[in-house]
């Protein structure tokens, strides 16, 4: 399997605080990659310099190369827009536009992209829906409002917004720490179908959802990689010790 | 030495601390007064707002039965004959306050969009400060700008321009005369931006960081974030500023007397004086002679504070349908 992004000595400031430190970790298309570590390691950090969401952040800064196929996304040219409909995010909070129905909430991003004919909408809408097991359950109600779903299916619902765009890569912050075990349940089985089309990458904080649902794991410490390896082997036998401490349980 | 010295210190400081706990058992009566005072004082708002419609509604009560439903439709105030209509009065408030609203609510909320959603956080402030400055400018001051130099430039430049131009209008028929229904729509525009402004801010701030990341994620560019999630999350809170900006329009009273020329008469076009309901109450209460004619007077005070206080309570509601329990809720920047 391909390589499909690439972070090569990525580091990340918030004024001259440096949060991340030379962190290189590659992702591999069509496999799901977990971020692991103890809170406030940086794992979200560097989740969000992948699609560029510390734009958003006037003190932050990001140094090193981000290659999404062989190309460095900060590179002075690159369009942060493009890229973020290439790498789709999805939050640790449900966060479905409550001023929107179900339906305009799924098509919302790709509507960005050009006006979509009513019946294109429609199969993006459906099609969505159906690839993250909602559409049984609301299509009924496409027209009422997002608020009125259950947070599992309010996060449901947002991959299934961010999947309508046809990213490449899609990003998870943590997505079922919002959410009750059955509905992290149902999520983690999507994951795992997802990366069939999708290369993911997935924060969690969580390290039994690591172990079951990625491929490869990034075990973080104090803003620098501790450990990259194939997930079996980071969770059995690790090489670094401080790797094990942490897996076993005797930090964090 | 020095360690014990200090060590005395601290006893003595624990030993001033179990006193006032002490003490401060001894005042709990006293602190149950201070709530009784503290419940007088805020009951008497209620108990004052609640006498101001009663005295009012007393006081116009001869007008009220005198002229009934026709106080409101006719156009007649001959205060010879006693016979009062406030239709262009009403007339002049509604339309005045409408258009300035009209004029003023892209203003502001553009601002307001500006100062959160785009502009660096020190020019913001600078801004939304300046804004926020006009608020405390009096209004005479207003008034007076308007009646001395806007006025005058309205009848030199802009009337006449726009008679030429546009003048098979019915908006722009007529005299120039400076002082008009124009020159108090734009007075009121300004004088309304203020609260709209920080109102629109305060509302657009209290949007969850969350909801602009979600539009961002999504491809969008910084104006299909604030169109996709800002302004539709901030659409009630927004509602609500522009409403607020309605009330203060409506009760608007020093710079329209002076600039809005206090000719009760109803007219389409922008360029003719007209009248207000704030206005008239200023200028005749003086000057009443007849118990007619102080009833009629207090009846539209009556139909003013209904409406303002109708406008508020509304406005209330929508900014406290956005605000509440998302306020600061975790906007990063």
């Amino acid at each position: 399997m391909g390589i499909k992004l690439k972070l090569e000595g990525v580091n990340v400031f918030f004024g001259n605080n440096r949060a991340v430190k030379d962190v290189n970790i590659d992702f591999h298309a069509n496999m799901v990659t977990a971020i692991i570590g103890p809170s406030g390691c940086g794992k979200s950090t560097v989740l969000r310099s992948i699609n560029r969401m510390h734009d958003m952040v006037p003190s932050a800064r990001v140094t090193g190369k981000i290659l999404l196929d062989q190309t460095d996304i900060y590179e002075k040219n690159a369009d942060p827009v493009s890229i973020r409909r290439r790498i789709g995010m999805v939050f640790q909070k449900p966060n479905p536009f409550p001023a929107m129905s179900i339906y305009d909430n799924v098509i919302a991003g790709y509507k960005l992209n050009g006006r979509a004919n009513r019946q294109e909408s429609d199969e993006i809408v459906e099609g969505s829906l159906k690839r993250v097991a909602l559409w049984d359950e609301v299509k009924d109600r496409l027209k009422k409002s997002a608020m009125e779903l259950s947070g599992g299916q309010q996060q449901r619902l947002c991959i299934a917004r961010t999947i309508a765009v046809r990213p490449e890569v899609i990003l998870m912050d943590e997505p079922c720490s919002a959410l009750d075990p059955i509905a992290t349940a149902k999520i983690e089985e999507l994951i795992n179908e997802l990366k069939e089309q999708y290369t993911v990458a997935i924060v969690t904080h969580n390290m039994q959802q690591a172990a079951r649902v990625s491929d490869y794991t990034a075990f973080l410490y104090l803003g620098e990689l501790i450990e990259f390896d194939r997930t079996g082997k980071i969770f059995t036998n690790p090489e670094k010790k401080h790797t094990e401490d942490y897996i076993t349980g005797r930090f964090g | 030495m020095e360690k014990e010295s200090s060590t005395g210190r601290k006893a003595v400081s624990a030993e001033q601390s179990v006193s006032q706990t002490r003490s401060m058992k001894k005042i709990l009566s006293g602190d149950s007064i201070f709530k009784g005072i503290t419940i007088c004082f805020a009951l008497s708002i209620l108990f004052i707002l609640l006498l101001m419609v009663y005295e009012m509604g007393r006081e116009s009560f001869p007008s009220i039965r005198q002229f009934g439903l026709k106080f409101i439709t006719s156009s007649t105030w001959d205060a010879v004959a006693e016979d009062f209509g406030a239709l262009p009065f009403i007339y002049g408030s509604v339309i005045s306050s409408l258009l300035a609203l009209l004029l003023a609510t892209p203003l502001s909320v553009g601002t307001a969009i500006f100062v959160t959603e785009i502009s660096q956080k020190r020019i913001g402030g600078i801004i939304s400060a300046l804004v926020e400055l006009l608020a405390a400018i009096p209004s005479v001051i207003y008034g007076l700008w308007g009646v001395l130099v806007m006025a005058p430039w309205l009848q030199r430049s802009v009337q006449p321009f726009l008679i030429d131009h546009f003048g098979y209008l019915p908006f722009f028929q007529g005299a120039p005369y400076g002082v008009s229904m124009m020159a108090a729509v734009i007075i009121l525009m300004i004088m309304i931006v203020p609260i709209i402004t920080s109102i629109s801010k305060e509302v657009l701030m209290a949007i969850p960081q969350s909801q602009r990341e979600a539009a961002v994620a999504l491809g969008a560019t910084r104006w299909e974030m604030i169109r996709m999630a800002v302004l539709p999350y901030g659409r009630s809170g927004i509602l609500g500023a522009v409403i607020l900006g309605l009330g203060r329009a409506i009760g608007e009273t020093m710079a329209v007397t002076m600039v809005i020329g206090n000719t009760p008469q109803i007219s389409l076009s922008l360029l003719s004086p007209a009248y207000t309901m704030p206005s008239v109450i200023a200028n005749e209460f003086a000057e009443t002679t007849t118990r007619m004619h102080s009833a009629a007077l207090m009846e539209i005070g009556l139909i003013l504070l209904a409406v303002t206080l109708l406008v508020n309570v509304l406005a209330r509601l929508l900014v406290w349908s956005v605000t509440r329990g998302t306020a600061g809720g975790g906007r990063i920047q």
